[in-house]
């Protein structure tokens, strides 16, 4: 033991210890979250196609590195996207700057979407469709103009989403008032808007939330909602997430009005 | 050698999707925050976790899960699988594509399981909740409700009723149950709708449903294909609810019970 502490390069200092063992059992959560996804494959593979495995080798691989993966994954969660949004958070509570606040959320609303590749792929699909019903040119130039448009709008409201998210959880306002409202309001604009626009205009909603974005939003609610006093975490800190994915919706059919009318 | 080139390519796009956001946390916290950020070694380390593990868990499903689920997909969806017939005859009835619905459930709630952005939000809720929401259970009721709107979704497209009907009906359930559910659970029930899908869902999801939309005569892929990933937002917002007043009952009935003894 006292040889240990005299040097002190031969034994690893107790955080790195606390973080080979957080990984471990985040190796072990990481087995068990797959557990689903193996049993489906394999009840399907051997039921329904009744042939032994392509590829066992890759499956293996691939498989071991999908639970390292997932591991790393919540392992960076804790020590790094969660800190850093809950501190910045209460570092903006702290400063006490409305402007400021509200330009940092747009501005991680509007960053971590405009560059989404699900979007870009749902955006460039939804052009096809769009020059294909004959609403638009089928060019190749005013398809990419759709496009861009269509992605800037969706970037735009999620940035606009956590304005109103963040705003919300200063007000204190309850949620469920504003999200009511607002699907209310896409009730009233899917009977208006042209067809073409709305199939996309609901997938919309389901892509802009990626796994960077997640986790960093949900930090900043839930820190800011602690640091205020008379604020409840679990009820006011969530909720972004549900603005980012309704905003889109009926900014994506605005934009589909203004296009096609 | 392709393993290692795949995995470099994957790991530039992580960063590529990773560092405006990443420059806009550093631009925040240095020009406006002003001020170091705290811990910033072992705050970057974590990012740098979070980097390397979405590129382990995109390339690993790439090379493992993500064939055979495509596989599953077109299998599914294909005539002789559904109908034992090489096409499919005009006007079977909605009940032969049974077998559909069942794996397309199975696939979502699997896939669910597994999603990152949700586990990072039901790793948070339990931490705010200091253990009075159960990670677990919040998990599997998302992954439920996923499961529900993929077979309702597939039915939809096998039956060709229009998206808006179910959406809007699925709303109004949602409006009805947020009268009655526990406050607590209402912010996180409508962000679970938006954290279902993404990296693991998605790609296997859109699969299915655009297979599928191929095979039932007389639907069009590209307007039917899209609005699986509506269902599979919509679903998670009822199950969550349901599953909080399901356990408020269930206390209130203990209770109830101990006071009789």
């Amino acid at each position: 033991m006292t040889r240990q502490t005299e040097n002190p390069k031969t034994v690893l200092p107790k955080r790195t210890i606390d973080l080979i063992k957080n990984f471990a059992l985040h190796v072990l959560g990481a087995c068990r979250d797959l557990v689903p996804i193996v049993l489906v494959i394999v009840i399907f593979q051997l039921l329904v196609l009744r042939r032994p495995f392509p590829q066992v080798f890759n499956v293996v691989v691939g498989l071991f590195m999908v639970v390292l993966g997932l591991a790393l994954f919540v392992l960076g969660l804790e020590i790094g996207l969660f800190p850093i949004g809950e501190t910045m958070a209460e570092a903006f509570a702290l400063k006490g700057s409305l402007f400021w606040l509200l330009l940092f959320g747009f501005g991680l609303g509007f960053s971590t979407t405009v560059a989404e590749p699900a979007l870009i792929a749902i955006t460039e699909e939804a052009a096809e469709v769009a020059a294909g019903g004959g609403v638009i040119a089928a060019d190749e130039a005013t398809m990419a103009d759709y496009a861009l448009g269509l992605r800037l709008t969706v970037a735009v409201s999620v940035g606009v989403a956590i304005v109103v998210g963040l705003i919300r959880i200063l007000k204190g306002w309850p949620v469920h008032y504003l999200i009511i409202g607002g699907y209310i309001g896409v009730v009233i604009m899917t009977a208006f808007a042209p067809p073409e626009i709305v199939g996309i205009a609901y997938d919309s909603g389901g892509v802009t939330t990626s796994t960077v974005t997640v986790p960093l939003v949900t930090a900043l609610g839930v820190g800011l909602a602690s640091a205020i006093r008379g604020r409840n975490p679990l009820i006011d800190g969530f909720g972004l997430i549900a603005f980012a994915s309704l905003l889109p919706l009926i900014f994506v059919m605005a934009y589909g009005m203004m296009m096609f009318n | 050698m392709e393993l290692l080139t795949n995995f470099i390519r994957t790991l530039s796009l992580t960063v590529i999707d990773v560092l405006p956001v990443a420059a806009l946390l550093v631009f925040f916290q240095l020009a406006v925050l002003r001020r170091p950020i705290p811990n910033w070694k072992r705050i970057a380390l974590g990012f740098g976790f979070v980097l390397l593990g979405l590129t382990f868990f995109l390339d690993g499903l790439e090379s493992a899960l993500f064939p055979i689920g495509r596989i599953m997909a077109r299998q599914l969806s294909s005539p002789e699988f559904v109908l034992g017939a090489a096409a499919t005859p005009a006007g079977a009835a909605w009940y032969a594509y049974i077998w559909v619905y069942v794996f397309g459930a199975l696939v979502g709630f699997a896939t669910t399981v597994a999603e990152p952005a949700l586990i990072a939000v039901s790793f948070k809720a339990q931490e705010v909740s200091r253990g009075g929401l159960n990670q677990w259970g919040l998990r599997l009721a998302v992954a439920a409700g996923v499961a529900i709107g993929i077979a309702v979704g597939t039915f939809r497209i096998v039956t060709g009723t229009p998206l808006y009907l179910y959406i809007i009906a699925g709303y109004v359930v949602v409006v009805i149950q947020t009268l009655f559910a526990p406050r607590e659970i209402i912010p996180l029930a409508y962000d679970s709708g938006g954290v279902t899908t993404s990296t693991v869902t998605v790609p296997l999801v859109a699969a299915l449903g655009l297979g599928l939309s191929e095979t039932v005569p007389g639907s069009n892929p590209a307007l039917d294909g899209f609005g699986l990933i509506a269902f599979a937002s919509v679903f998670p917002i009822m199950t969550v609810m349901g599953y909080a007043q399901l356990a408020r009952l269930l206390a209130k009935r203990k209770l109830r019970a101990s006071k009789e003894k």
